[in-house]
């Protein structure tokens, strides 16, 4: 059967061979024009005019677009309508869009959209976290959550221990920039490529802005150069933008971002800032915790809302905490609105848990790792999260323990202190962090799915469903799954375009959930068909339902058997329908937003992390010398696309970690947009030593597609362990027990500043 | 084979794209390479990732002719920022061109598949090409080299294990029919390369390349407005990022006497027209502290296209060759016209992006003294990353010690002020004293006297300035054999 094994992503011969069509490689329909966005060149004011008249009169231009050339209405934000496609009068970042000029081509595009004249007024601007909270400035109300009595239990902690943690945001930094072709249809429609992560999102917002129907746009995907939630609600902007002029020219139009604009004008992985109040006793188990979160949400509500619950939600990690209260302020800055990005907050909550911890560990002189252990959710007693969910699944305890051992973790941390004694400028560290990430919108409305299956009357299967293919290998994983449920090889399905007219109303390709949602309604479609099909056999060979077998290409019906074609044939001449719609929607799933409780996660994904790096005390650089990983993904549909998926998100945790800066001027405006000034990881980053592997025998006790499990965000967090690694390396730079102020990311500034502090406390 | 084509017409840009003589009259100076082969030529395999040579997704390779008696010169280049006369005389390779219609996959391109290699795929023709370069070069590798060929791509799907695994790999398969390494030498495409090579210069509407440093000089001379194209890969930018419009182009990579390294008289000569890639080897062979200093300079498709005579030229104060031409005390050969001068560097950076050069005049080879006895020389590079990254302070200092004296002391650092320089009060706090932690105390103490650098989004100005204090104590400790540098593998420390 196909499932579970390791096939090729099924582009990567296109890949390799630069065959694959992106949107920027799609053949142009003749007269097509090439757009740019004129942007806000300030963070906050007024705009009293936009004199277009200087852009138009630049070569090759034959139209500009604002907000009065919106048929339709002027926002592109779906949660809350906050996000205007062209901002009418107030300004709120320096890079959003005012308006967009259509050109012959993007050369002239990109030049005339920097000759309009605007009248401005400049208002104070509110860039940061700290300043939007002395100001109360919210995209959206403060939540609140409560479980047991913390205030009291605090009190009453032996032990207490107060902090902060500073975590900086995270640029997608997909290679391939956000983009969308769109073309007029003859019948007033418009047809779109766009590269989009929510192709029915997009498909709305450009109804909306155009005043048509969704019926009456068509939003096509085959594929992204990188997603990772970058191309969850941005690309309706751009989209949108591409609409509106192809409407207003009757031209087809086209825009593209290049890698500046892109990075100026989309949104970005929210900063954080948490401040906490910890009570423990002198095992290191945690009684009691008070956390205040904030984070950038940035002028607009977007994602926030859910982003800021899942914080709130992985506040626990794999740990329980039984008095515990989170404050949660969703900040409005005056800077790009922040958005999804993989582990949607998740990863921010962790974050903090895993600080306070480790300064737990170094208050008591434990090793962290047994203050992890000794704050593990239990299997059977304290298994209950925050949120009233129970742990049904825990498998934390026994993946820990292995990963211990395989990695050599003890020997290797007395190695690393034995050679801290002996070295003064380069100093080791090493850490263990777990992960444990649920899995499911928490919006339980977005978790279901579509899919289409269609069988020809040579025997050939045509796949498409409402995912997405942003280089996470859900195409060939959902095709492997449609070939199992049909017997036939994996080269019989050919998986096509993501279509909003194919499959409608479809959730993004989101949350981790491509495959189990996406898979499992492949799934039903095929089951369907297969059962046509049987029924079909059934009465043209007069044998039982239970002797009909498809297998290897070929139906086996007792002791007689064709080949599937032939089947497919008799069975269209017998009239009966090749093709089916398959659907799901996650069970068991409920969540009350107002008392915060209920089952928002179908289960829960786990792995964890052993990292060992160096630091060089003079310059703060560092270095990750080796990392092991074990992961659980259930039962794997694909063992190397698996693998894949925790590799990379491994490595793109680190970079968010490390090395990936997000940095603006006093004016609000980014200065970190281009890779010459934003350095995500290179090859060598992968650390000289690895290894990786996947936990085995661990089925998902829900039925899942197959018993797998969802892998696109829960890899990002085992990144958290280099940060660790790094903590403990800074710890051989001070006194025994000191706190550790490491700001993310660690850049060598960041780590040095640290270093220097503790250097100081020592020498005291 | 047909008969010999004519040779390439003055106006007519001239190089070959799998296998076939592609002949653009007048073509536009300031297209990129990437535009021709997307918007032109309509080969889409090559992407856009950057537009500014720091992603890798536009790599393409050039085949370059280097006389009838040596392999051609296989290189990854950025196309994104490399203007499209400046093929003229050279094989263009794209990933299109690796695998012949309806035949197999290369082996580079076989190995990525077979090693789970590409995600999203839009990177991955670069990582193709920056690969394909590397199987060319060689007959085996090792993580070093991969690391090195690579060092000019961003992947951000994958981590990069299952790519190094492709690299290593790639080599085991079976010699394929197109594009082996015996194929790529082959006498037809020696000999097709050598027949599009010209005896008259490309000049055509904005962009003349002359082919003697005589012709260059009296050029340039004559027009001291042209802008004078070495790598180009600061001048891309000017096009693909400020959409500047630029004066007619004077490229000087033609110039054959410009392309020569030589040896002699305790010097090494490096002409203006030498790459990196080709500079650095040399340097590093008589300076092998440098090593790390040429690894870490941008990537290696960068090397390939710049020049270090343009670093140089640039005065930027955070080109990395800057300090260390400061410490060597190296050389300046300035050209105007007929005449020749010779400037000591630390007399030629004058204010931030100011030199001494004058209207139409231009660097035309950098001399470096050879090493003496009893000289300790170490260069740094901080920055956020190891790779292709800016550095926030670059330092390259050089002491030669008489009997644990310090007899000269050159201290040269860039990133701590408008342009590269020496640092004088350190330099003087260590002049001519005993070569003690002492001296380095006061030299440390000396130095935050020479410099009041910035705050940037590299770094602050306290960063900058501990560093570059910290920086003197790691050469003073390296000089007394201790091994202060960040391992890069766990092997190397497991002994210890």
């Amino acid at each position: 059967m196909a499932a579970g094994k390791s096939y090729p992503h099924d582009s990567a011969a296109l890949h390799v061979s630069g065959r694959a069509l992106y949107c920027d490689d799609i053949p142009l329909p003749a007269r097509t024009l090439h757009a740019a966005f004129g942007v806000s060149p300030i963070a906050h004011g007024l705009l009293h005019r936009l004199d277009l008249a200087p852009v138009l009169a630049m070569p090759g231009v034959i139209a500009t677009a604002g907000p009065a050339d919106i048929p339709g209405e002027n926002n592109y934000g779906s949660a809350v309508h906050d996000d205007p496609i062209f901002a009418a009068d107030r300004l709120e970042y320096a890079g959003q869009p005012l308006y967009a000029v259509a050109a012959e081509t993007m050369a002239q595009a990109r030049r005339a959209a920097r000759a309009a004249t605007l009248d401005l007024e400049t208002l104070p601007a509110i860039l940061d976290i700290r300043a939007a909270l002395a100001a109360q400035h919210f995209v959206l109300p403060t939540e609140r959550m409560q479980r047991g009595t913390p205030q009291q239990a605090l009190a009453q902690a032996p032990r207490r221990l107060q902090g902060s943690v500073v975590l900086g945001g995270q640029d997608h930094f997909y290679l391939e920039g956000q983009i969308a072709i769109a073309i007029p249809q003859d019948d007033g429609g418009m047809l779109v490529h766009s590269s989009t992560q929510h192709p029915s999102e997009v498909q709305g917002i450009v109804a909306q802005a155009l005043g048509l129907t969704a019926s009456q746009v068509t939003v096509i995907c085959r594929r992204m150069g990188g997603g990772f939630g970058g191309k969850e609600t941005q690309p309706a902007l751009v989209a949108a933008a591409a609409a509106v002029l192809a409407h207003k020219t009757g031209r087809p139009v086209k825009l593209r971002l290049d890698r500046d604009d892109d990075m100026v004008i989309t949104g970005k992985r929210h900063d954080f800032l948490s401040d906490y109040d910890v009570g423990f006793d002198d095992t290191g188990r945690i009684l009691a915790l008070e956390v205040m979160l904030a984070s950038r949400c940035g002028y607009s509500a977007d994602l926030s809302g859910p982003i800021n619950d899942r914080a709130v939600f992985h506040l626990d990690n794999a740990y329980f905490l039984e008095h515990v209260a989170v404050t949660s302020h969703r900040c409005k800055t005056h800077t790009v609105s922040n958005t999804a990005f993989r582990g949607f907050g998740g990863p921010q909550g962790m974050v903090v848990i895993e600080h306070l911890i480790d300064g737990i560990a170094r208050d008591l002189g434990m090793d962290p790792l047994d203050v992890r252990r000794r704050n593990f959710y239990g299997v059977t007693d304290r298994n209950v999260t925050h949120y009233g969910q129970t742990v049904e699944d825990n498998v934390i305890h026994g993946l820990v323990d292995q990963l211990e051992h395989s990695s050599q973790y003890r020997a290797r941390r007395c190695a690393v202190q034995a050679w801290n004694q002996s070295h003064a400028v380069i100093k080791r560290g090493i850490a263990l962090t777990p992960v444990k990430f649920g899995i499911s919108f928490t919006s339980t409305m977005f978790n279901q799915a579509g899919a289409l299956l269609q069988i020809y009357t040579d025997g050939s299967v045509l796949l498409n469903h409402g995912g997405t293919e942003m280089g996470q290998g859900l195409q060939v994983k959902v095709a492997q799954i449609v070939a199992t449920e049909l017997g036939l090889p994996l080269t019989a399905i050919r998986v096509t375009a993501t279509d909003t007219s194919k499959v409608p109303n479809t959730s993004a390709t989101a949350a981790s959930s491509g495959a189990d949602l996406n898979g499992m309604a492949a799934r039903a479609a095929a089951q369907t068909l297969r059962e046509r099909l049987t029924a079909h056999a059934c009465v043209r060979h007069g044998v039982s339902a239970e002797s009909v077998h498809f297998q290897a290409g070929l139906v086996r019906m007792g002791a007689q058997s064709c080949s599937f074609a032939e089947l497919v044939l008799d069975a269209y001449k017998a009239r009966i329908s090749l093709s089916a719609a398959g659907f799901y929607r996650t069970p068991k799933i409920h969540w009350d937003k107002s008392s915060w409780t209920g089952r928002p996660f179908y289960y829960f994904a786990y792995g964890a992390a052993v990292a060992e790096v160096a630091i060089d005390t003079l310059t703060g650089e560092s270095t990750l010398l080796q990392v092991d990983i074990l992961h659980d993904v259930g039962t794997s549909l694909n063992p190397a696309i698996d693998l894949g998926q925790i590799e990379g998100g491994f490595l793109q945790g680190v970079g968010w970690l490390t090395s990936e800066e997000l940095c603006w001027n006093e004016q609000g405006s980014l200065r970190s947009h281009s890779p010459s000034t934003y350095k995500i990881p290179t090859a060598r980053d992968w650390p000289a030593r690895s290894v990786v592997a996947l936990l085995e025998h661990s089925p998902n006790p829900e039925a899942t597609v197959y018993r797998s499990k969802a892998v696109g965000e829960p890899p990002l967090m085992l990144g958290i362990a280099v940060l660790h690694a790094l903590r403990d390396a800074c710890a051989a730079c001070g006194p025994a027990g000191a706190a550790i102020a490491l700001e993310a990311p660690a850049t060598p500034e960041s780590l040095l500043r640290t270093i220097t502090a503790l250097a100081r406390r020592h020498a005291v | 084979m047909t008969a010999p084509a004519p040779p390439p017409s003055s106006r007519t840009l001239t190089f070959l794209l799998d296998g076939d003589v592609v002949r653009l009259p007048d073509p536009t100076p300031t297209m990129t390479v990437l535009d021709y082969l997307r918007d032109t030529a309509g080969r889409c395999g090559t992407k856009e990732g950057c537009a500014e040579g720091d992603c890798g997704a536009c790599t393409v390779v050039l085949g370059e002719f280097d006389g009838p008696d040596r392999p051609i010169r296989y290189e990854a280049i950025n196309a994104c920022i490399r203007f499209l006369p400046t093929l003229d005389g050279k094989a263009l390779l794209t990933v299109e061109s690796l695998q012949a219609p309806d035949g197999p996959l290369h082996p580079v391109q076989q190995a990525l598949v077979d090693c789970h290699g590409s995600q999203c795929g839009f990177c991955t023709p670069g990582f193709v090409m920056s690969l394909f370069a590397l199987y060319q070069s060689c007959e085996a590798t090792d993580r070093a080299s991969v690391l090195n060929a690579l060092s000019g791509n961003l992947c951000r799907c994958t981590g990069y294990r299952p790519i190094l695994d492709a690299a290593l790999r790639m080599f085991d398969y079976p010699t394929p029919q197109r594009w082996s390494r015996a194929d790529a030498q082959s006498s037809a495409r020696h000999q097709q390369l050598e027949q599009i090579q010209r005896t008259e210069a490309l000049r055509g509407n904005g962009f003349h390349a002359p082919l003697s440093v005589d012709e260059l000089a009296e050029r340039y001379a004559a027009e001291p407005n042209a802008l004078l194209l070495a790598g180009g890969t600061d001048i891309g930018l000017w096009v693909t990022k400020q959409l500047r419009d630029l004066p007619p182009l004077l490229w000087l990579g033609e110039a054959k006497a410009l392309q020569q390294m030589v040896c002699q008289d305790d010097q090494l000569i490096i002409g203006a027209g030498v790459t990196l890639s080709r500079a650095w080897p040399q340097i590093v062979a008589h300076y092998p502290t440098l090593a790390e200093q040429a690894e870490r300079f941008a990537s290696l498709p960068i090397r390939n296209s710049a020049t270090l005579c343009g670093n140089l030229a640039n005065g930027s104060p955070i080109g990395d060759a800057l300090p260390v031409m400061l410490a060597l005390d190296a050389l300046l050969e300035l050209r105007h016209d007929t005449a020749t001068r010779y400037l000591p560097i630390d007399q030629f950076y004058l204010d931030y992006r100011r030199t001494a050069l004058q209207p139409g005049e231009f660097i035309a080879a950098v001399h470096l003294p050879l090493p003496s006895a009893g000289e300790h020389l170490a260069s740094y590079k901080v920055a956020k990353r190891f790779d292709q990254d800016i550095s926030a302070v670059s330092a390259t200092f050089l002491v030669l010690l008489e009997h644990h004296r310090v007899r000269e002391v050159r201290l040269a650092f860039g990133g701590m002020a408008a342009t590269a320089r020496r640092a004088s009060a350190a330099e003087a706090a260590l002049r001519d004293q005993p070569w003690t932690l002492a001296s380095i105390e006061a030299a440390q103490a000396a130095l935050q006297q020479d410099f009041t650098p910035l705050s940037d989004l590299r770094a602050s100005n306290a960063y900058r300035l501990q560093v570059a204090t910290n920086l003197l104590l790691r050469f003073y400790l390296q000089t007394q054999g201790e091994d202060v540098s960040l391992p890069a593998d766990p092997a190397s420390i497991q002994g210890a």
